[in-house]
């Protein structure tokens, strides 16, 4: 029946202007092609359509070459309009082989359009659920870092229970493959405060600062930060990602039932490892951070490699190195920890592993500078 | 049950079909024909190739060689914009129901419908609701996302769903897979209402007995790369063919046997 849906006129109903002479009942005419192609805009239309105010109306609906659920639903609609303004409607003519459809419509309940749509939240209760909703998100990822550090606590009272295999894995992913792209572009960090700091240092001839420039600020801040941030992106969305699509595909549960605790298998390895490859992806920062540095002292201030070493060996204590050091496996916990929070977040829909994957790498970084600016302030106040 | 005469002309026609992949000979030399108004079943063991053969047929994967025509139209070689108009003409429910799980599935059909028509949201809505219905699921089912669901209920859902354009042409893949004996004579029954109410033609790939001794009324069994026998659940049944005879003489295939006689016993129509 539907082939006529390439050709063929699209549907279409008309009200005679007067009942026909001899007969009481106001006379109106389906034709055309009522299927879901062909009934397009002819909802406006019949809406705008000038109905009698009372009486019989006679719809023809012999004109109909052909009818599928979607036009059978619309003509059922309009007579159950009519006749809930108080008109007797009758349907003439329908061509036999539409009867069993049409039955089939009619028979069904008024269908209603998938319930009331969605109540909007007014401003104060939308803030309210807001607030409340973070500060469940807080106290959930509280409880996830307890319950993590429990895992690894009752892990080292029990040593076998470490996943080595699992450990070594996730530094070579997370560490050994971050080497290119941490090293390169924390050689361009250097180089470009190299770059800056020239420029100014010249004018008072104090050239050889730029040691100092360029080795506290990498060792100290820039260094652990960036690659923080670098790891956060790689590795952090990584492990959400990992864990949020185990969780869709049941795997996690799956784990549970053969009795494995999931963190155990899928949170300690990645953030035993991750705390054991910032420090090192860090102290490898710091080398080629500062050898940008050197590069472009060299470049722009003529400052030879030996002199910058030398300078070097007397800009940086001992403690500068360190307090940049230090930072490093905590901004791992963040990381992991995070990621993998993000990962048990993730409910049931592949949008979710998205979503879940994108707060978490916002929220590691975030942390991670927040974190940053906190060291800074306890160190200042140590005097370090 | 079976075609009508009046109704001889083919929807789906196969010829000389072979599939590849790498050295490895799926299918050699497929020919078969699903006519207008019938319920094909395409039957075989796992890996015979019986779902692949259905995704060459609704353009997902190319075969090697030979010809498919859909409503008497060449398929293979189609461009996507072309294909289009014969996309809107059948619709796919999938082995695992693959519904869009950020969507309810109330809008799990809107998207189709919003996708090829400019209807009011209303209307689709109120659609949508109906084929719904027409597939048996509670109206309550329509604002609950897939994940809720259970695996009876998301076929139905995903039947919804390709019915939202009202197809002439229905594929199912594995229509009772993972369902429990009970869900899954349900779904016998509504392939074949949906059939004789909505004119459908469907073609399915199954190995479920007991949906093809009640519902099918053609099958074609697949075996090492070819058809090895097409006809009637009865006239297949009485087939010499050793494979053939493997699989509707096991234990299983007697069993969906009986039952089919038990039914047709006691409700003669």
């Amino acid at each position: 029946m539907p082939d006529a849906i390439k050709a063929g006129d699209p549907a279409e109903l008309t009200v005679a202007a007067a009942p026909a002479a001899g007969s009481a009942a106001n006379a109106a005419r389906c034709t055309g092609v009522w299927t879901v192609a062909g009934i397009s805009g002819l909802e406006r239309r019949i809406d705008a359509l000038q109905w009698p105010a009372a009486g019989e109306v006679a719809i023809e609906t012999s004109a109909i070459v052909a009818l599928d659920t979607a036009g059978a639903w619309l003509l059922q609609r309009t007579v159950r309009d009519l006749e809930a303004r108080g008109l007797v409607v009758r349907l003439i003519g329908l061509r036999p082989e539409f009867n069993a459809l049409a039955e089939l419509i009619a028979s069904r309940g008024v269908a209603s359009a998938g319930g009331a749509p969605a109540r909007r939240p007014g401003m104060l209760e939308g803030l309210g659920r807001k607030t409340f909703g973070e500060a469940r998100e807080v106290i959930d990822f509280l409880a996830f870092v307890g319950e993590s550090f429990t895992v690894l606590w009752r892990s080292i009272l029990q040593p076998r229970r470490i996943r080595w295999r699992a450990i070594l894995h996730n530094i070579e992913t997370a560490g050994f493959d971050a080497l290119p792209i941490t090293g390169l572009l924390s050689f361009l960090m250097g180089v470009v405060i190299a770059y800056q700091g020239a420029d100014q240092l010249q004018r008072f001839g104090a050239n050889i600062y730029v040691v100092d420039l360029v080795g506290i600020a990498m060792l100290r801040e820039l260094s652990p930060l960036m690659t923080a941030i670098i790891v956060a992106g790689r590795s952090g969305s990584a492990y959400t990602a990992q864990i949020g699509t185990m969780k869709v595909t049941e795997e996690i549960d799956a784990l549970r039932t053969v009795g494995v605790v999931p963190q155990e298998l899928l949170v300690l390895p990645k953030m035993l490892a991750l705390v054991v490859v910032l420090p090192l992806l860090t102290v490898y920062t710091d080398i080629t951070g500062v050898l940008g540095g050197m590069l472009m002292a060299r470049t722009q201030l003529g400052l030879s490699y030996r002199v910058f070493l030398d300078r070097l060996d007397q800009a940086i204590v001992m403690s500068t190195y360190l307090t940049g050091l230090c930072k490093a496996p905590v901004f791992a916990m963040i990381i992991a920890l995070v990621g993998c929070h993000r990962g048990f977040q993730t409910a049931g829909s592949a949008d979710s592993v998205g979503r879940q994957t994108t707060i978490s790498v916002v929220q590691a970084i975030f942390l991670v500078i927040v974190i940053d600016a906190l060291f800074s302030v306890i160190f200042n106040m140590l005097d370090l | 049950m079976t075609a009508n005469t009046e109704s001889v002309d083919a929807i789906v026609e196969i010829e000389r079909l072979s599939t590849r992949f790498g050295d490895a000979v799926v299918h050699e030399d497929v020919s078969l024909s699903v006519r207008r108004g019938e319920i094909f079943a395409i039957v075989g063991g796992s890996g015979c190739g019986k779902s692949t053969l259905l995704r060459e047929v609704i353009l997902l994967q190319p075969p090697a060689s030979g010809s498919i025509r859909v409503f008497g139209r060449e398929v293979i070689g189609l461009s996507d914009e072309q294909a289009l108009p014969l996309r809107r003409r059948w619709g796919v429910v999938f082995e695992r129901g693959a519904l869009f799980s950020s969507l309810t599935v109330t809008e799990n059909v809107t998207m189709v419908l919003d996708e090829h028509t400019s209807l009011s949201p209303r209307l689709t809505g109120e659609i949508a609701a109906l084929k719904i219905a027409l597939t048996g699921l509670p109206a309550d089912a329509g604002p609950k996302y897939p994940n809720e669901l259970s695996g009876g209920m998301r076929k139905r859902a995903a039947l919804a769903r390709a019915l939202a354009l009202d197809p002439e042409l229905l594929f199912l893949d594995e229509p009772t897979a993972g369902l429990d004996p009970l869900s899954a004579s349900g779904i016998d029954e509504l392939v074949r209402n949906l059939r004789d109410v909505l004119g459908l033609t469907i073609m399915m790939v199954t190995h479920d007995l007991d949906l093809l001794w009640r519902a099918s009324d053609r099958v074609a069994v697949l075996g090492q790369g070819r058809i090895i026998g097409t006809g009637s659940m009865t006239e297949l049944s009485e087939l010499a063919d050793p494979l053939i005879r493997e699989y509707f003489h096991g234990p299983r295939g007697r069993a969906a046997r009986e039952q089919a006689w038990k039914r047709n016993s006691t409700s003669p129509s």
